[in-house]
């Protein structure tokens, strides 16, 4: 059975991650900082205790830390696409892909990825994964940049591109719209599904900072259909001064847009809140709004 | 430098508890003796390298035809 076309190179992408792990420069985590920051808030709000939860694939096991020191769950293991330097192991570890996983059916209480999944080439299919590793009334929770992340980034680079050489290639990758990404966790089988935005605008003193940041996060172009030069001189100035121009603040710093798109949903249970059957209802919507009821097609006052 | 000390690479029972074959979600064996992970219904075995199992198709060591 052939797959989707896949739009992301995924072994460029492990290859970057690991470079940034182990590179020179500290790995820029600020983004996956706030979105646990926010996902321990949220986990806080269901009040409930997670006997066995996996992190799938989140870059780094900060995420995982987080989720131990805050006593809402059991155990917790990490699917790592790569595995992390020794030192930095401090949770049970299998090395997979979020695409094909690993974990048997119902054998999951919480499951909880970030920054990853706008990666996946199918993600429908790897929500619908995570949804049947989850016991029923298991919870579901990730968040992946979406929506106008690096709006302006995109806008600089297409622009100086078509300016310099006379035509432009996707240097950013597209992101998942909120109300696609809501549909998909609907037809991936998850009750009370619920998705949600937040947007970060993060400042930066110029263009080529911001670049060495996505670099650091190991984030930069993996499209498979990306252009195989790399980027001219000439065209990265011209970008940089775009980007100056439509996107600075009056002190001169420039703007860089995250959109953090949050999923949530829970594994079917009966015990959940749904709909009820049409025509099972016990009393009547006349009586609940105090209005004489009229049966259909007559007009209000006719 | 990976680990030489550190419980010398044993895998957490309760993660091999959870584990499947990732392309068909069945049952595996686990050779204490090889460390690895056999899928029989897949015919791969999936290694362990210091205590983490490598839940990876393409590094998976395909079984013979028996």
């Amino acid at each position: 059975m052939e797959g989707p076309i896949p739009l992301f190179d995924r072994a460029l992408i492990d290859a970057r991650n690991a470079r940034a792990l182990r590179g020179p420069e500290p790995v820029a985590d600020f983004l996956l900082r706030a979105a646990a920051d926010d996902l321990l808030d949220r986990l806080a709000a269901v009040k409930r205790h997670f006997a066995r939860a996996a992190d799938i694939a989140t870059p780094l096991p900060l995420l995982a830390d987080r989720l131990a020191a805050s006593g809402q769950v059991g155990d917790i293991l990490r699917l790592e696409r790569l595995a992390m330097p020794d030192a930095d192991r401090r949770h049970p570890v299998v090395v997979g892909d979020e695409e094909m996983l690993p974990f048997r059916p119902a054998s999951l209480d919480l499951a909880v990825s970030a920054l990853t999944l706008h990666v996946a080439n199918d993600l429908p299919g790897t929500l619908l994964q995570i949804r049947r590793a989850l016991k029923p009334d298991g919870l579901f929770l990730a968040t992946l940049p979406g929506g106008d992340t690096l709006v302006e980034l995109r806008d600089a680079l297409a622009t100086a591109e078509a300016d310099v050489t006379g035509g432009a290639s996707p240097r950013v990758a597209p992101f998942g719209e909120i109300r696609v990404l809501g549909g998909l966790l609907q037809r991936a089988g998850f009750a009370l599904p619920v998705v949600d935005q937040d947007r970060l605008t993060v400042r930066y003193a110029t263009m080529f900072d911001l670049m060495r940041d996505l670099r650091a996060m190991g984030a930069t172009n993996a499209l498979v259909e990306r252009s195989r030069r790399p980027l001219r001189r000439a065209v990265l100035m011209r970008a940089a001064g775009v980007y100056a121009e439509r996107y600075a603040d009056p002190d001169g710093r420039i703007r860089a847009t995250f959109d953090l798109v949050w999923l949530s949903g829970w594994a079917p249970h009966e015990s959940q809140q749904k709909p009820l059957r049409p025509g099972s209802a016990r009393t009547r919507l006349a009586d609940a709004l105090g209005v004489p009821e009229m049966p259909t097609g007559e007009k209000p006052g006719g | 430098m990976s680990a030489s000390g550190r419980a010398a690479g044993k895998v957490d029972p309760k993660l091999l508890e959870i584990l499947v074959c990732p392309v068909t979600k069945t049952t595996l064996e686990y050779d204490a003796e090889a460390q690895e992970l056999i899928s029989r219904a897949a015919k791969l075995a999936y290694p362990i390298r210091d205590g983490i199992p490598i839940m990876l198709p393409d590094e998976a060591r395909p079984l013979e035809e028996g």
